[in-house]
């Protein structure tokens, strides 16, 4: 274990563990937050996805890309927005449906969209980002930049036609697109083994001759290093890539899932292999962080969290008349309002 | 200058007009490049702009819609060609639950200027499967706009107007058996703003409604009126989202009657819509009720004469505006 760790140690700056955990224990700290928001006061409403036990992903993927890598996902998308930068004040107002919200309180918490960073959502359609996303690799390919999108999706998508129809697609053009699959193991309630004779997602690259590979998604290190070749190929031109990052969410599929289709000590068994808890272990163990650094990581994180939902409180709800306002670019619209 | 050209060379030119003024624009679709159009729309476009910007696709409807949609949020103005809208509802996913809601959910940071074009409704004895017209489905979904010509010089004006100046989806519904429809077109560029409807014939006895190809059949039937001293006004709508509801009520107001002929499935369709606005906004210049003639309400069916009488046509138009004006026969 300290060979491997010794190994990566050389690879990575100490300021990228720090990024890291920065990152993952923010992102944790906006979800347990929000989710207590959400149960306990009643503030947050609708369809809730936390990212909790996932984060490792995020972190992988923002120190394997650049700023301007496009980013899309489903409707997990907390955590990835954090990730890209926008800003957890407007992350936690979308989510208590504010005008001061990512989305204008207009999304809510599947619909988080930061255009300047780079973010194009939060997606409600299983499995729709994937195609959707496809076309925003296109256009960075039309235009000639060396931009990549990262298109994320969960295992209950892999199950969709769209993935196929894209996955050719991108092929057939060599799109600069890296297909991320979170294999959180439960679509919904159903269980990967439950929906396809093909077990290993990251197999179904392989109709399409499109590189693919299963990844550890509970470390960012293994993380980065597989995004980091996919982007490499995209950038010079080489097409996309499947990725089947293997995760766990601790949490239900949505704030209102009971859970019934796994047991307690399977879901304890991967909180055992927590991806913030392992990283802070291996910064202490291999003295990449002193204990100082982490806790002043840590309450940097509830500060900020805590500011954000100031914030969210403090900000007005939209204006009524925004109902019939960014339905349309044309301003003079004539909607029917009878 | 004006010369006379086929609706399909209309469609031609707007693109390719468009396409050699902004690079951003592209066309990609089933059969539109090597194959110079399952309909010869893009004869010749593949040889002018190359294979980067006329793009042929595999069978995957939803694959390529999906692709145009997230190309136009990322900064490109995709022009995206169905063989025929019944295609296209493979990849309505995409249209209604992503292209159409996009500005909203995203607070309006993303826009999706894309335009859908291809074949609609029924052009013969093609089946239930490739004879549905779709403008009434797609004028239901805030968001998009739907445009449905009659004539190569609407078309051409209001294509080129779709592909430069709308920032939102636009759904451009032509009609396999008006691609060979010929008409004196200008060689000037020019525009036509989209929503506005047109009178196509003025009259003052009873106002006709219609759209698309079931303009020849108003027409037609404006025609036969006529011999009979009877003076139809025939609306072209043109846009059927939004509609222009100013050039409706003017005409009905003056008419004092209405008739709408259109190739729509019946329940909610856009006669539906209008009929509706029209007694709420004109219920007292109404002099009868507001009667249609809509396709059946049933699939399309394959033999000859159940194609016929599906569809609308000019005896029953004539017969149904002499009933708004309560004539006898």
């Amino acid at each position: 274990m300290l060979l491997k760790f010794l190994a990566v140690a050389t690879k990575f700056s100490k300021e990228t563990y720090l990024y890291w955990y920065e990152l993952m224990q923010l992102i944790r700290t906006f979800e347990l937050t929000a989710e207590e928001k959400y149960k306990m006061e009643g503030k947050i409403r609708g369809f809730f996805h936390a990212y909790v036990g996932q984060e490792a992903i995020a972190a992988g993927c923002m120190t394997a890309t650049k700023p301007e890598d496009i980013f899309i996902t489903a409707y997990r998308d907390h955590g990835l927005a954090v990730a890209k930068g926008v800003s957890v004040d407007s992350c936690m107002a979308e989510l208590y449906g504010k005008a001061t919200g990512c989305a204008k309180g207009k999304g809510g918490s599947m619909h988080f969209f930061g255009k300047e960073q780079h973010f194009f959502g939060g997606h409600g359609i299983v499995g729709a980002q994937i195609g959707t996303g496809t076309g925003l690799a296109f256009a960075e390919n039309y235009k000639g930049t060396d931009n990549v999108v990262l298109c994320f999706f969960g295992d209950g998508a892999a199950r969709q036609g769209i993935l196929h129809e894209s996955f050719n697609l991108a092929m057939l053009w060599k799109l600069p697109v890296i297909y991320i699959c979170e294999n959180n193991n439960y679509a919904m309630g159903t269980s990967v083994e439950r929906t396809s004779n093909i077990h290993d997602i990251y197999k179904l690259g392989a109709a399409y001759e499109m590189p693919s590979e299963v990844v550890d998604g509970m470390n960012p290190e293994t993380v980065h290093d597989a995004v980091a070749k996919a982007v490499k190929r995209a950038r010079e031109k080489n097409g996309p890539t499947l990725l089947e990052i293997k995760t766990y969410r601790y949490k239900g599929h949505s704030i209102s899932d009971p859970q019934k289709y796994r047991t307690k000590d399977e879901v304890d068994e991967y909180k055992s292999k927590d991806p913030i808890n392992l990283l802070r272990k291996s910064m202490l163990d291999g003295q990449l962080a002193t204990e100082a650094q982490v806790k002043e990581i840590d309450t940097r994180c509830d500060e900020v969290v805590a500011a954000s939902v100031k914030f969210a409180e403090e900000s007005p709800f939209p204006s009524d008349d925004e109902v019939l306002k960014d339905v349309y670019v044309d301003q003079d619209y004539p909607f029917i309002v009878d | 200058m004006a010369r006379s050209i086929a609706f399909r060379e209309a469609l031609r030119e707007a693109m390719s007009e468009e396409m050699r003024r902004d690079e951003r624009v592209f066309l990609m679709g089933e059969e539109v490049a090597e194959y110079n159009g399952a309909y010869k729309v893009s004869q010749g476009m593949l040889a002018e702009f190359g294979e980067k910007r006329v793009i042929d696709t595999p069978i995957s409807e939803l694959g390529f819609t999906a692709v145009g949609v997230g190309a136009a949020q990322n900064g490109l103005r995709p022009v995206v060609e169905f063989m025929t809208w019944n295609f296209a509802v493979l990849a309505l996913d995409q249209i209604l639950n992503t292209a159409s809601k996009m500005l909203a959910m995203s607070g309006g940071q993303i826009s999706c200027p894309i335009v859908f074009r291809g074949g609609n409704g029924s052009a013969g004895q093609l089946g239930a499967q490739h004879s549905t017209a779709f403008e009434a489905l797609y004028a239901n979904i805030p968001g998009i706009k739907v445009v449905s010509p009659s004539t190569p010089y609407d078309a051409k004006g209001l294509l080129k107007q779709a592909i430069r100046y709308e920032e939102d989806p636009v759904m451009f519904m032509e009609s396999e058996v008006m691609y060979g429809d010929k008409m004196e077109v200008p060689e000037e560029e020019y525009y036509i703003e989209l929503g506005k409807a047109d009178v196509k014939r003025p009259g003052t006895d009873v106002t006709i409604i219609s759209f698309n190809k079931m303009m020849k059949v108003a027409l037609s039937a404006a025609a036969e009126l006529e011999k009979e001293g009877i003076s139809a006004e025939v609306i072209d709508l043109r846009t059927i989202r939004p509609l222009d509801m100013e050039t409706i009520l003017a005409s009905v107001r003056k008419t004092n009657r209405l008739v709408i002929v259109e190739e729509q499935w019946p329940f909610a369709s856009v006669s539906s819509e209008i009929s509706y606005r029209v007694q709420k906004d004109a219920f007292d210049y109404l002099d009868a009720p507001i009667r249609r003639i809509t396709a059946a309400d049933a699939p399309l069916h394959y033999a000859p004469n159940l194609v016929a009488a599906a569809l609308p046509d000019v005896p029953r138009t004539v017969k149904l505006v002499k009933e708004v004006m309560y004539l006898k026969k």
